[in-house]
This record gives structure tokens, sequence and C-alpha cells, in this order.
């Protein structure tokens, strides 16, 4: 007895409500903008600069005295968040705090993290500080700029290698899953005010990465049926190509979850930013991959008879295939 | 039909042998880890039992190479500087000043007196009297330039000299610059090791980062501000000629004169003269050591130019003040009681003990030729750290258990060779890390983890496709056959585009994002080397074996 995800044999009709899932990726895109817009995005030290420390005490934390130690330093705004995890032991209490960049300060002086150090040590003796970072203007400035780059390099080199290898509506649709998925998580992010620093950059182009794995082989299958079935009207080859993937494309996001979920719960709270972009990730690729870029692909057609050319120009890499 | 030759089996299993003898040291970490210290200390030219026992903790046929743990995972502290490049031009051009004023005080006649103009520290601006001789003293200036030796800069002269009516600016060129701004780096670099190195830190990072920057990566210790004291320090270490002591901290200096305070005594300056008698470069020695009254002090050593530049000022300014200079503070400023031949002396000051042990550190190290800004530091605890490396173990362990029984239950005894092969992938991920000497971060442990689920994605679009081709009854051989030819084109297309983006994540990422990227990139090449030969190996070897007539996947 096999354990299946989905029936051997499935007909599902994935256009059947196009308008609504179509519509409501769109609605989504455009909520997640205007989210960033107003909301903005928790940024983390890596792109504003700034000082976190990291506390733990075996005394429970309170916030309001740690704010009062660190307000008479008059360092500007601060932030302290207590850290809860599913993996603490009991007499673990850590607190993240964050301390905005000193003016005319390159990373932030001894004495300002040695300062708030000794505060806190006044109002907890246990306290320790298992990890300081800091990070000046100039570099962060520099991280937005790198940040910026490998987003937008990775979405042109994902456009330029599906262009090569399949016709270019395919391309546009591989892209505009991608950005839907990119957007929707940055809107998430501003929405609940998870920190953005660097790592989620690397979460936005794994998800880049797995979305685009994921609508490659739907695509793949598609060509194959466009070859195979060269009167079927394009709206069933898409949806039978479709069809056809979707016990893969299940099993591969469950498998991955599976491993992806074990890291959120058990992974412990410094890389859970990170795992949880992963995560939702995961769910929004898939979902894209099935109702966002064969749309796409289904709006702009696609050219079939190519009796008219001796080649089909653009794919000249299109038939490596075995 | 299911065929592969004798020579590619041997060569798969060539290939995860490797990976897996390869991986095999990381089992035993602690262990190897201490083994190849202690090999280094006996390679050193240090050898006693107890080295060798415990360099015999691991048997020396096998490969040693670790996983590098990244300063996430294992604590310490990272520091990211940037070498204020532009301090070594105006000691370029202050080095200049006494070569233009001889070389136009010997024209005196055509270019008049000779004075030298405040000016900002990249260019040195000298006013001559006679403005009709400024093109006279251009020709003499311009005579000092001295040909750049680069590999780019061939033919270009260091300085760039023009006039302004009786005003010349003398600048240093572009390509001097370029070139400058090399040899500082690379002394920078060199000094920040070797600072490191005498305070005895196991296996930190320095390397230069852009035009310039340096990474210094230090493991093991609790605060950057160890390092930052340590390399914080510039160490120029100079002695002065003394002109005057005064009190008052707007005293006016010629452009020749710097007024520098004293360490010791709060609210006292001394005017000095700009250029140096001798300065570190030429200290061969310097030690902690304490004075007649049994205070610490430093004492050095100078190298023979330096002894003589120094002997020779003793000999004619005897009775006169000079100044002992650290970083532009006066520690001390002794009168010249006799000639002092021999070239050594010894600094008093306040000194605690710890301090002089310092100072002659860095001393001995030599200055850093330019000030550093620290740009960006962390410091992660150890303990954080070892945190850190439970908490993804056992998260990888519980993902793997999960994907394991998921596929089983899926796919049965096919699931299952896919199983293996996915355990033999993470072997072969630690395998290659260890080859390469690269460095595990906990994203990067993310990223094994998130490999584990992707690893089996090329497994089951084979099984898949299997299953498709096993409906159209085409037997369990052909089946197979023909699932493993026809899924490959999604399983190429689909792996690039996954490679392009960690190869993005590498360019553009640093530290813990780019340990990401690696076992991410790392994790997609060996699953589908897993998943194209290995799966299908084990298969194929199983089905010469049963010959079943059919199967179910």
């Amino acid at each position: 007895m096999r354990l299946r995800l989905v029936p051997s044999e499935t007909n599902i009709n994935f256009f059947r409500f196009a308008g609504l899932t179509f519509g409501a990726s769109v609605v989504a895109v455009i909520a997640s903008i205007i989210l960033f817009l107003t909301m903005g995005l928790n940024f983390g030290i890596d792109f504003r600069g700034g000082t976190t420390i990291r506390t733990e005490s075996v005394q429970s934390i309170d916030v309001g005295a740690y704010r009062e130690a660190i307000d008479a330093l008059d360092l500007g705004d601060i932030s302290i968040t207590e850290v809860f995890d599913p993996t603490f032991r009991d007499d673990q209490n850590v607190a993240q705090i964050r301390i905005e960049a000193q003016p005319g300060e390159e990373s932030a002086s001894t004495e300002t993290i040695l300062a708030v150090e000794q505060a806190l040590q006044q109002v907890d003796p246990s306290i320790t500080f298992p990890a300081v970072e800091s990070v000046g203007p100039k570099v962060s400035g520099e991280l937005i700029q790198a940040a910026i780059l490998a987003v937008t390099g990775a979405l042109v080199a994902i456009v330029i290698y599906i262009w090569l290898r399949f016709e270019w509506q395919f391309s546009v649709g591989a892209v505009a899953a991608l950005i839907h998925d990119v957007a929707i998580t940055i809107g998430l992010f501003s929405l609940l005010q998870i920190k953005f620093d660097l790592a989620i950059i690397a979460a936005l182009l794994t998800i880049v990465g797995y979305s685009i794995n994921d609508t490659v082989v739907v695509f793949d299958r598609t060509r194959e049926n466009l070859r195979k079935y060269k009167t079927m009207p394009l709206v069933e080859v898409l949806n039978l190509s479709a069809n056809e993937t979707l016990s893969r494309t299940l099993m591969t996001s469950t498998t991955t979850l599976l491993a992806l979920l074990a890291l959120l719960f058990l992974g412990g709270d410094v890389i859970r930013g990170f795992v949880f972009a992963i995560t939702w990730g995961v769910v929004v690729g898939t979902y894209s991959s099935i109702y966002v870029a064969k749309n796409v692909v289904l709006m702009l057609g696609v050219k079939r008879d190519w009796s008219g050319t001796d080649k089909p120009k653009g794919n000249k890499f299109a038939d490596i295939d075995a | 039909m299911l065929q592969i030759s004798l020579f590619r089996r041997i060569v798969i299993f060539a290939i995860l042998i490797g990976g897996l003898v390869l991986a095999l040291p990381n089992a035993f970490y602690t262990r190897v880890e201490q083994s190849n210290d202690a090999r280094a200390v006996i390679e050193s030219g240090l050898s006693n039992d107890d080295l060798s026992a415990v360099a015999g903790q691991w048997p020396d046929f096998l490969p040693s190479g670790l996983v590098n743990l990244g300063l996430d995972l294992r604590g310490g502290a990272h520091l990211l500087v940037e070498v204020q490049v532009e301090d070594v031009y105006a000691g370029r051009l202050d080095a200049l000043w006494p070569e233009v004023r001889d070389v136009l005080a010997a024209e005196r006649d055509t270019v008049g007196f000779v004075t030298r103009e405040e000016s900002g520290t990249d260019e040195l601006r000298v006013r001559i009297s006679e403005a009709e001789g400024a093109a006279r003293a251009l020709e003499l200036v311009r005579g000092l330039a001295r040909p750049v030796v680069t590999v780019t800069g061939a033919g270009a002269s260091d300085i760039a000299v023009s006039a302004d009516g009786p005003v010349l600016t003398v600048t240093l060129s572009e390509a001097e610059r370029v070139a400058t701004d090399n040899r500082t780096m690379q002394q920078a670099l060199e000094i920040i090791r070797r600072r490191i190195d005498e305070a005895g830190t196991r296996e930190p990072t320095i390397q230069r980062q852009g035009a310039d920057r340096i990474l210094v990566q230090v493991p093991g210790v609790g605060s950057a501000q160890e390092v930052k004291d340590l390399i914080g320090t510039t160490a120029q270490l100079t002695f002065n000629p003394v002109i005057t002591r005064t009190t008052d901290p707007a005293t006016n200096v010629a452009p020749d004169e710097i007024l520098a305070p004293s360490l010791d005594e709060e609210g006292v300056f001394f005017v000095l003269e700009r250029a140096p008698v001798v300065s570190g470069e030429e200290l061969v020695d310097a030690q902690p050591s304490f004075d007649q009254n049994g205070r610490p002090a430093v004492s050095f050593r100078f190298n023979p130019s330096g002894a003589r530049a120094f002997g020779d000022y003793t000999a004619e300014n005897i009775g006169a003040p000079f100044a002992i200079v650290l970083d532009g503070e006066v520690i001390s400023a002794p009168t010249i009681q006799s000639h002092i031949p021999g070239g050594s002396g010894i600094i008093t000051g306040r000194f605690t003990a710890e301090e002089s042990t310092n100072l002659a550190v860095l001393l001995r190290a030599g200055a850093l030729p330019a000030g550093l800004t620290f740009l960006e530091e962390r410091t992660i605890g150890p303990e954080l750290g070892q945190d850190s490396i439970d908490k993804g173990k056992l998260a990888a362990a519980v993902g793997l258990a999960l994907v394991i029984v998921f596929m089983g239950l899926s796919y049965g005894l096919f699931g299952w060779f896919a199983n293996l092969a996915l355990i033999l992938n993470l072997c072969m991920i630690f395998g290659v890390l260890s080859l390469l000497g690269a460095t595990l971060t906990l994203p990067g442990i993310a990223g094994i983890v998130l490999t584990v689920g992707m690893a089996v994605d090329a497994n089951v679009l084979v099984f898949e496709r299997i299953r498709e081709e096993l409906k159209t009854a085409k037997g369990p051989a052909r089946a197979i056959e023909l699932g493993y030819s026809r899924a490959l084109s999604a399983i190429i297309d689909a792996n690039i585009t996954t490679l392009i983006t960690a190869s993005i994540l590498y360019a553009v990422g640093s530290g813990p994002v780019r340990g990401f990227a690696i076992t991410l990139g790392l994790g997609i090449v060996t699953s589908v080397f897993t998943a194209i030969f290995v799966t299908r190996l084990f298969i194929v070897l199983w089905f010469e074996r049963r010959r079943p007539r059919t199967i179910e996947v």
C-alpha cells in the first residue's frame, strides 16, 4: 500500500477559477506593495546600521527595567524585545536589544556597548551577552545595494536561462511567478514586522530558486505535450501538464516542508526568521507555479505552428533533452 | 535495456567511497581537530610523547580535512576594518618638503625665499618670494619626480606639480596613489597578522577585501574589544626634537612643526619638529623591562642606520630635550644627557606592567602605516555557537527522519533506494566541504536541511515518470529506462536555475550567507549526481538480481 498525496489520475481544471485565483494573486501583490510602502520593513542592522546585543539571564526579563537603564544613556531610539523559543531551558531568558547607529560613528564605539552592558548588569547581575553585533552606516548602505543587486541579478539570469531553453512567453510567465513570490513574501514581512536582514535576502533568493524549480518542471512537461499533442488547445495542454506533474509538485513540496518545519521548530530562534521566510516561500512558490506562471503563458499564447520557419528561433538549446 | 557499464559502476562507487572517506573525519570532530593541532605543533619542530599521543588519536592514512565552522557556530570576533590609506599621502608629502626646499634654495637668486604654506593633507603648497621665478621653480620641482613602478602605471611619475603665481602645489599622481595604497594595504595586512599571531590566537582569518578593507576573524575570543585593542592602535613611534613646552592648546605652530599633547601631564603640550630624527620603523627589537627605579618600561634597539642617526643627533644636541612620541602623544621628553651610541635605549612613562608588555608587542610588530576605522564588528559567544550547532543537528536529524519515512511510505522499495542515496548525498556534501576547506555557518546548516528536502526532488521526478510509463504497460525495464531519460530534461532545467541563484548568492553575499550558498549549491550538484547515477545504479543492481515481472513504484 502506498501513501498517495493525489490519486494516480487527476483531471483538475486549474483554469476553472482562473479569474479568481489570478485575481487573488494580483490583489495580494498590490496589497504587499502598499504594505511595503506604508508600513515599511523592520530592517535589521545589516541594512540600517546600529548595534544589536543579545542578552541572556537566569532571571526573568523585565523589559521596562532594561529600557529605563538604557534610556539613561541617551542613545536615541532603542528597541528591546524578549525572545521566546520552545528549545530554551526553563531558566534561559533571552532578550534582543537594538541601538540605532550613533551619529558620527562608523560602527558602535566600544564605549557605547560597554556603557549599555554595565547599565544592564546593574539591573541584573547574572546577565551575559552571548552576541554583540555592530554595523556602521557605510557598510549597511553597501549591503542594501548588494541585496538589491543579488535579487535583480538572480531574476535576470533566470529570465535569460528560461528564454534560452523555452519560448519567451514561458520566460515571462516564470518571472511573473517569481515577482509574485518575492513581493508577497516582502509584504508578509512588512505586515508582521519581522526583522528583515541579509539572511532574509538569502531566503528570498532561495524562494526564487525553489519557485523556478517548480515552474520549470511544469513548463518542461508543457513543452513535451505541445510536441505530442499538436492540435490540442493551449489551455488543455497546460491543464494536462499541470495534472501530470501535480503528484511530483506536491511530493517535493511536502518533503521540503517536512525538513523546513523541523528546522522551524527545532532550529532555534537565531535562524527562525530565515527559515520562516523559506517555508512561506515554498508554499507560495508551489501555488504560483500552478496558478500564476501558467496563466501568464496562456494569456500571452505560444506560437505553435513552426511550419513557416526552418528552425524555431530562440530555443537553440531546447533540444538537449534525451 | 537497463545497462550500466562495469567501468561506470566502478567510477560511481569510487566517487561514493571517496565522499564517505572525506566526510569521515567530521564524525570525530574534536578528536581529529586535536590530532591536527598536535601534528601542526610537531611539524613546527616541537615534539614530545604527549603531542605524539594526541596526534595518534587519528590515523594518518585517513584524510584529516575538517569542515571549518563559521564564527556563528564556533564563536569569536569578526571585524571589518577600513584602512585610512590617505593618511600615508600626508607623510609622503611631508617627506618631500625638505627635498623641495633644498632644490629651490639652491637657486635662491631666481626663485627667492621658499616657505611652506598651510594646506590640506593631500597637497604640499610652497610659496616663493620671486613670482617671476615660478617657471624655473616648477621645472626644478618637477625634476624631483620619480617614475612609479607598477604594472599598469608604467611611465607615470609619482608627483604632479602645478603653479599658481608664486605658489607651487605638489600632489601625488593618480598612479602613485594607487601604488601607495597597495603598499599601505600590504603593510597593514602584514602588521595586523603579526600582531594577532603574537597574541597567540588560533586560526585567525585576515584577508584583504576590496580596495581598502581588511576582514579580521578571530575564533574563540570573548569580545571584539580584545581584538580591537590589539589591532586598533597605530603604534607609530617617533623621536622628535622639542622646540618648546607650553600649556596653551591653541599655540600657533609653523607648517613644519607639530603640537603634541603630553600623555602623562594633563594640559601640557610640546611644540615639536615635524620631521622625526628616527622612527619606529628602524626598531629591531622592543621588550618590556624596568627602569632603574623599578617601574615598568620598554627597552628598544635600533637597526644600524637608526642607531647612527640617533647617535649623531644625541652627540650634536647634548642638553637639548627630545620627545618620544607614540601616535601623536608625547610619552616622555627627556633631556639628552650625553651622546648615546649603540642605538639602544629605554622608554619610561607611567606604564603599568601590562601596558609596557602590550607596547613592546606593538612596537615589535611594527607600526600600522595608516589609521583604521572599524566598519563592522560582530562577536558571537562560543556557548551560543554550540547551541546553534546542537539545534541544527537535532533539526537536521528530525527533518531527515521525516523525509525518509515519507519517501518510504510513498514509493516503497524505490523510496528506500532514494533514502539511501539521500544519506550518501549528505555524506558527500560533508566530504566536499572538508575537501574544499569550506566554512559551515548556521544558514549553511539550514542549506543542508533544505537540501534534504529538495534532494529527493530529482528522484521524485524520476519515480513519478516511471509510474506514468508503467501505465502504458511497456514492462518494468523499459519503464525505468524511459522514466530516467524523460525526466532528465526537467531535472537539469530545474537544478540549473537553482544553481544560478546559489552562485549569485555566493558572489554577492558575505559570511554566513555565503556559507548558505555553498551548502545549497553543493547540495544541488551532489543530489543530481546521486539521483541520476546512484539511485539508478541501486535500482539496476536490484533489477538484475531479481528480474521482477512487475514493479510497483
